[in-house]
């Protein structure tokens, strides 16, 4: 069983992968995207970690890649065009991506004492994972919130239009 | 009690002069200038008149000779070297500091009057300041470092007074001539300095003669060799063959600077270290020999040459050059202080034949050519009867200086053996040349028809006569202290002469015939010149490759010209100038920037800009860390541990 | 063959797959939207692995990590796409290679 879930879901993962990369429209990858997203939240409910494969789903499939296909339709991107390129990244890059991925897999499978996963009653509950989250982490968890508040502001202040029409309307009718 | 000599003040007080002069002189109104330049050499020479108390027997309370002071701190203390700041006195210094300062005063003196209207007036005199200031350094050293240093100076002062009127090549030129040919002689003297050194291991001159007289078996060999190089750098100073092709140029430069340092003091420094180095020629029988031969041959050379000459300096040039020749050979022959005497009177009447020519031309309106000249006997009388005895000084005329002191070479000469006698001909042979060219000089200028016809001869004015009065009476009466007294006087200083076999009337002989082959010369130079002036050309018509062969002074200038001179300019332009310079360094400054220029270039694509490229090369810094640390991993599990932190089922 | 467990090392190794997925589509996309998606996949690849070895070691702080990396990717993911409608505004293109202004 476990076996078979992980066979199908991380195949769904891959694939979702590799369609990101083939499809010239920008829509179509995320959409990949968020397919890769939701198998992983399966896998990680497969990890015993019921509260990520929530988070995952809502606030990465749900929220992020929500903001993604929004910033697509904003900004009308169209299919991809032949531009020049960059022979760089043809030459040097993807030969250094096989070797990244040859030494990791070298690493991985070489590696003793990784034992194997358990489809455990025994997941980590949720309270476990806030106790430690609101105890001992509490400080980073604060200043996680700040950062979003930053990042909203930076957002708003990076996306915003110069003299845009609120501030015309502001200032006619005053 | 002995009191200081205060003998620093000597070389002190032109280095004064030398200072002030050159540097404010420009401000300094023109008295001033030549106050601070004639106290120099005045108060040098009454320095030295303190101790020459003892020549006329006022010599109570001095310190007995030679007489040493030194500087407390050490000049050079290296190793094994140790060289002071030390000057001595003794008798040969003290003769020729007398020399050196009374004549150059005179020639300052002369010089106030001759170059009055000159622009650079007070330039002129703090050069002429600084000759003497190097002279005395020379004269004085006590060890052979300073007297070279002295040696340099001199030439430097050389160089920058014969091209004092640098707007002129033809004297710049002749700057360049006298410094380089002098630096020719001076790699000989040094060499020489370097061999007493690795001999002796000391520059003293006190300290050679010492170790020579404890091992008196030491001659030839080395020694000789030392003596040689010594002598190539005298023969550069001195303007001996062969390097005495500068001395003719020399009379470029103003007249008194050809009478002080042309005539007078710095072409005898070679003349005054062969004397103070005696010890150690004396040592070498074959250097002493080789002195005689080039100092005789000189001699003769030089006389035919003036022979030849048009212009009056050019003759009185070639003149100085002969008669050093004959101090060289009194030194050949061991009578070194027979070589002092000549050079103490030939410094009286060179000098005043050099100053009364300038009088002439100061006459003539800067006129040199002889040809252009006559009759000049009766307008310039002063001038005139100065200038005979000078004549009949260096002539060799009973009493007149020259006679005593030449006639003292020749004798040491003939007694000398067999080779000797062949020096004492030669020397005959070039009196009766020398008398015929100075008389010569004499019926062209001042006899005969005025050949000019637009010169106005006047007297010159008394600034300028007084020296020409004083010299000429020197010159009739400097010789009568005799060989004898200088010979005993000299003798701690320069080794005793050659005594002469007694009861013998050859001295007497040969200076007789001296005089008759003189007065031989006396009456050619009046057949040529005088009575039938036409015969001169006739004569070299009937031999013109002889005469243009002499005329052209043996054309010695372009024979080097070719042999040296050119070649080396050739290897100067193309070889250093071309390869090296241009090729070589220039060639690794380009090839330099040139690389850093390339790299770049090459480097600079690198930056595109462009995000994808940029990426890939960061993939690639990410793939050579993770292989990087694989190999770690594989080879030093223990530093791998670092990276890869194991927790092995810790439960948090 | 039929193994109820699914070995640790088949979870990296689909973590490090995707993860080089990622950045082959940094490397070869040319929309900059599509760049920064591949960014996005990269850091859920390394999401993957902090969970299975969170799993493995029974470790909370793993899935803690986890946490504050989707919190920093959200904040990331929404000022960078900001970024992006700014650029776009500025070069009216979301090519990539045509954005190329970083140099000298």
């Amino acid at each position: 069983m476990h076996l078979i879930l992980f066979l199908i879901f991380a195949a769904i993962c891959l694939a979702g992968a590799i369609n990101l990369l083939v499809q010239t429209h920008p829509i179509n990858s995320a959409l990949s995207l968020i397919v890769v997203m939701i198998s992983l939240a399966v896998l990680y409910l497969m990890l015993g970690a019921e509260f990520l494969a929530a988070a995952q789903i809502i606030v990465y499939s749900g929220a992020v890649m929500v903001l993604f296909v929004f910033v697509v339709m904003l900004l009308n991107a169209g299919r991809e065009e032949r531009t020049l390129g960059s022979k760089a990244a043809r030459r040097v890059g993807l030969p250094a991506v096989v070797a990244v991925m040859a030494v990791l897999a070298t690493l991985i499978l070489r590696a003793q004492g990784l034992g194997a996963t358990t489809l455990d009653p025994e997941l980590i509950p949720t309270a476990e994972l806030s106790r430690v989250l609101f105890h001992e982490l509490l400080l980073p968890f604060e200043v996680t919130s700040v950062l979003l508040l930053i990042a909203i502001l930076g957002a708003v202040a990076l996306a915003r239009v110069e003299g845009s029409s609120v501030d015309d309307a502001e200032r006619t009718a005053k | 009690m002995n009191a200081p000599l205060h003998l620093w003040l000597i070389p002190l007080l032109p280095f004064a002069g030398f200072l002030l002069n050159g540097i404010l002189g420009g401000r300094l109104p023109r008295p001033l200038v030549t106050a601070i330049g004639l106290l120099a050499p005045l108060g040098a020479f009454a320095v030295a008149l303190n101790p020459a108390r003892s020549l006329v027997g006022l010599g109570s309370g001095l310190p007995p000779l030679p007489y040493a002071e030194t500087l407390p701190h050490p000049w050079i203390s290296a190793g094994s070297l140790h060289v002071d700041f030390s000057i001595v006195l003794d008798q040969l210094s003290l003769v020729m500091l007398l020399v050196v300062t009374g004549v150059g005063f005179l020639i300052h003196l002369y010089s106030a009057g001759y170059m009055h209207g000159d622009a650079g007036y007070a330039r002129y005199f703090s050069y002429l300041n600084l000759f003497l200031f190097f002279m005395t350094t020379l004269v004085l050293a006590g060890n052979i470092l300073l007297m070279f240093v002295g040696w340099e100076g001199v030439g430097l002062a050389s160089y920058l007074l014969i091209g004092f009127w640098y707007q002129k090549t033809s004297a710049a030129d002749a700057g360049k001539k006298a410094f380089i040919v002098n630096r020719i002689g001076d790699f000989g003297f040094l060499i020489g300095i370097f061999l007493l050194l690795g001999n002796f291991g000391t520059l003293t001159f006190s300290e050679i003669a010492g170790k020579l007289a404890a091992q008196p078996a030491w001659t030839g060999g080395i020694l000789t060799a030392i003596c040689l190089c010594l002598l190539v750098g005298a023969t550069g100073k001195s303007a001996q063959l062969p390097l005495y092709v500068w001395l003719p140029d020399a009379m470029e430069g103003p007249t008194p600077v050809s009478a002080l340092i042309h005539a007078a003091t710095m072409v005898t420094a070679g003349v005054y270290m062969i004397a103070r180095l005696h010890f150690l020629f004396d040592r070498s029988p074959y250097a002493l020999s080789i002195v005689a031969i080039v100092g005789a041959a000189t001699a003769f050379f030089a006389a035919t040459m003036g022979l030849m000459q048009n212009d009056i300096k050019r003759v009185l040039a070639y003149s100085t050059i002969s008669q050093l020749g004959y101090m060289f050979l009194a030194c050949g022959v061991a009578a070194y202080s027979a070589a002092i005497f000549h050079l103490m009177t030939h410094a009286f009447f060179k000098a005043l034949l050099f100053l009364a020519a300038g009088s002439v031309i100061h006459a003539m309106g800067g006129e040199q050519d002889m040809r252009k000249m006559g009759g000049l006997r009766t307008k310039l009388p002063v001038t005139f009867w100065t200038m005979t005895a000078a004549v009949f000084a260096i002539g060799g005329f009973f009493p007149f200086a020259g006679f005593f002191s030449k006639d003292a070479i020749l004798y040491a000469a003939f007694l000398q053996g067999a080779n000797g006698k062949i020096l004492w001909f030669v020397g005959l042979v070039t009196a009766l040349i020398t008398a015929i060219y100075m008389f010569r000089l004499w019926y062209m200028t001042f006899f005969g028809e005025m050949r000019s016809h637009d010169a106005h001869p006047h007297e010159s004015p008394a600034s300028m006569l007084i020296p020409l009065v004083i010299l000429g009476a020197l010159s009739v009466c400097g010789g009568w202290i005799g060989i004898e007294r200088i010979g005993d006087y000299l003798a701690p200083a320069t080794g005793a002469l050659r005594e002469q076999p007694a009861g013998s009337h050859l001295e007497l002989w040969l200076s007789i015939l001296a005089v008759l082959i003189a007065a031989e010369g006396w009456l050619i130079a009046d057949k040529y010149y005088r009575r039938k002036p036409q015969r001169p050309a006739q004569l070299a018509a009937s031999v013109p490759g002889l005469y243009n062969l002499i005329a052209n002074k043996y054309y010695v200038d372009e024979i080097y010209s070719a042999l040296f001179v050119r070649p080396l300019l050739a290897f100067s332009k193309y070889v250093l100038g071309w390869i090296v310079d241009i090729g070589i360094l220039g060639g690794a400054a380009w090839l330099l920037g040139g690389t850093a220029t390339f790299a770049g270039a090459i480097l600079q694509r690198w930056q595109s800009g462009n995000l994808r490229s940029y990426a890939a090369w960061l993939a690639l810094g990410a793939a050579a860390v993770l292989i990087f640390a694989l190999i770690l991993a594989g080879h030093a599990p223990g530093h791998a541990a670092l990276l890869f932190t194991h927790f092995d089922g810790a439960r948090n | 063959m039929y193994a109820q467990n699914v070995p640790l090392s088949w979870y990296l190794l689909l973590s490090a797959a995707l993860f080089c997925l990622g950045i082959v589509g940094f490397l070869i996309k040319r929309n900059l939207i599509t760049v920064f998606m591949s960014i996005e996949l990269m850091l859920n690849a390394v999401n993957l692995s902090f969970v299975a070895f969170a799993h493995q070691w029974h470790m909370v702080k793993g899935q803690i990590f986890v946490f504050f990396v989707m919190m920093v990717a959200a904040a990331e993911a929404a000022v960078g796409l900001a970024i992006i409608i700014a650029v776009f505004r500025a070069r009216s293109t979301l090519a990539v290679d045509r954005i190329d202004l970083m140099k000298l």
